[in-house]
């Protein structure tokens, strides 16, 4: 083979590899990558560490209404209820509900105020699987409250 | 050789399915029915929903079917077409329609076909309004029909299947046994032979459609009756109809009937 | 067209009283990882991504929402019942688009 030929091929190459390169990095923007993007606890004891300054919180004051077994993992209905009496002075700042197990662990933050009077809220959300939802209260004093609840998941019927 | 592998294929997908089928189990419902069976004691299929989806479909509010009924609302009262004309106009208020779904699918002899709601509404818009008909499974279309049946939501079905009904009873009669598609399986299979026993996760209803068009978890929207049969059809590997086809019309109409007596829930919530 | 939200504000309530409110909005909640089945092509994520709750003008409650958030997104939450007024609602969606809604109570 001639030199000019054996350049052309080595400039091929690199080609070839630069664009896979490119390509890797596309699809890792889309969250795709060839690793699934899964929640774990960890991730999401992290999750939530950042959103309550750092503190781990304490159990207790924060509950968690979920179905034993969810009907369908699209459409799950999710109340939290903190003890609180929702004053001026001694009120639930945030709340926020976290996955263990979803492809990412955030789910939903709540921001209350004392003019709710009550420190409950309820929406719906998507499960991808089996596991345990949590929820952490961050108060106005900064303390954090948590709870959490295992749920079911399952594959349903002849399609899914 | 490929006819070999397919018929492998078929042969151990219905092994799966014969093996899926035979894992019974006796589901006990501490909660009683609240709604009254129908006269051949099937049941609805709010009877086999969990408590959370019931109370989702029990709030007229927080349904998120009702969001299509709104629309449904917007459009009755809506001027379309070049006649100039709403449904209000010939129909006045929408509570006027109470009692119609209940009647629903129903042979017309205007073209001696039998009619699902959403043809009747098709037919009004075209003939009447002279306005462009709406595609079965649009926004416009599923908001008409769950409002047009929400106005009969807790009244007993009662269709026709004599006179000029029944041969139209008697071809969903024979499309409901048919086996079809790879799985080699009919409705009557999962909804009457293999009822309340489990197909992975799921528990086989009677699958009537009192509810429909529902607001399907799955979809996470709501959807018609033909949609879902569209689904089954698919799930057992046999190629689907057309929605609004004279097929699965005709299959409504059969199905309708063994809920004789049982109420309309539409739109209910399901899975 | 336009799907309207849902609101549930009661029309009346007494000084003191903690009320109950409700909102059901039409949404996909399109997640982002899903792939059109025919081109195979990834379909852009679009969300509501904020929710709120204003009483006269002050927020009461308001929510960040994720795409875990199941499609037509529904929120039940409560305020004490001080004066009359109105209760307004944003839905804020990705690209910045915000859908609006409110409902008046009388306070006695």
């Amino acid at each position: 083979m001639s030199m000019d030929k054996i350049k052309t091929k080595i400039l091929d190459r690199r080609q070839i590899l630069k664009g896979v390169g490119l390509g890797a990095l596309a699809l890792a923007g889309t969250g795709l990558s060839s690793k699934t993007v899964q929640a774990t606890p960890d991730k999401a004891s992290e999750y939530l560490s950042k959103l309550t300054s750092g503190a781990a919180g304490t159990k207790g004051k924060v509950t968690v209404k979920l179905p034993e077994i969810a009907e369908n993992g699209r459409t799950v209905p999710i109340t939290v209820s903190v003890d609180s009496p929702m004053t001026e002075s001694d009120y639930v700042k945030s709340v926020h509900i976290v996955s263990e197990r979803n492809p990412q662990p955030e789910v939903i933050s709540f921001n209350l105020s004392p003019a709710m009077g009550k420190a409950e809220v309820s929406t719906r959300m998507r499960l991808g699987k089996t596991q345990k939802v949590r929820a952490a209260a961050v108060m106005n004093d900064g303390s954090v409250y948590t709870g959490d609840k295992e749920i079911k998941v399952t594959i349903g019927g002849c399609g899914g | 050789m490929n006819i070999i592998k397919n018929i492998t294929r078929v042969t151990s997908l219905m092994g799966v399915a014969t093996l899926i089928l035979s894992y019974t189990t006796n589901v006990s419902h501490s909660e009683s029915n609240p709604n009254p069976q129908g006269a051949n004691k099937l049941k609805s299929g709010y009877h086999w929903a969990t408590a959370p989806t019931r109370a989702m479909q029990d709030d007229d509010f927080s349904n998120p079917a009702f969001l299509w009924v709104d629309i449904g609302s917007e459009q009755w009262t809506l001027k379309d077409g070049e006649a100039g004309k709403s449904c209000a106009s010939c129909h006045d208020g929408v509570e006027k329609m109470k009692g119609v779904a209940t009647t629903y699918p129903k042979y017309n002899a205007e073209d001696g076909k039998l009619r699902a709601i959403q043809h009747q509404i098709n037919n009004c818009r075209t003939q009447q309004m002279k306005a462009k008909p709406w595609k079965w499974e649009s926004d416009n279309m599923l908001g008409m029909a769950a409002l047009v049946k929400n106005q009969s939501k807790g009244m007993p079905i009662n269709v026709k299947v004599t006179g000029e009904a029944q041969p139209f009873y008697n071809k969903g009669k024979k499309s409901y046994m048919l086996r079809r598609g790879g799985l080699d399986m009919s409705c009557k299979n999962c909804h009457m032979d293999y009822t309340d026993t489990r197909i992975r996760a799921n528990i086989l209803s009677n699958g009537l459609g009192n509810g429909f068009p529902t607001y399907r978890l799955k979809w996470q929207k709501i959807g018609s009756l033909h949609r879902r049969f569209r689904g089954c059809n698919k799930n057992v590997r046999a190629t689907p109809f057309k929605s609004g086809s004279d097929v699965y019309t005709n299959l409504e109409l059969f199905l309708t009937a063994h809920a004789m007596g049982m109420e309309v829930e539409t739109p209910s919530v399901r899975n | 067209m336009a799907k309207k939200p849902r609101i549930k504000v009661p029309k009346t309530a007494k000084s003191g009283e903690t009320i109950l409110i409700k909102t059901l909005m039409s949404h996909k909640m399109e997640t982002g990882v899903r792939k059109n089945k025919k081109t195979g092509k990834l379909i852009p994520r679009k969300i509501i991504n904020k929710f709120v709750c204003k009483f006269n003008g002050k927020e009461v409650m308001s929510a960040d929402l994720h795409p875990a958030v199941a499609a037509n997104p529904y929120f039940a939450f409560y305020a004490k019942a001080t004066e009359s007024g109105t209760f307004d609602f944003e839905w804020i969606e990705d690209g910045g688009k915000i859908i609006t809604a409110s409902g008046n109570i009388v306070v006695t």
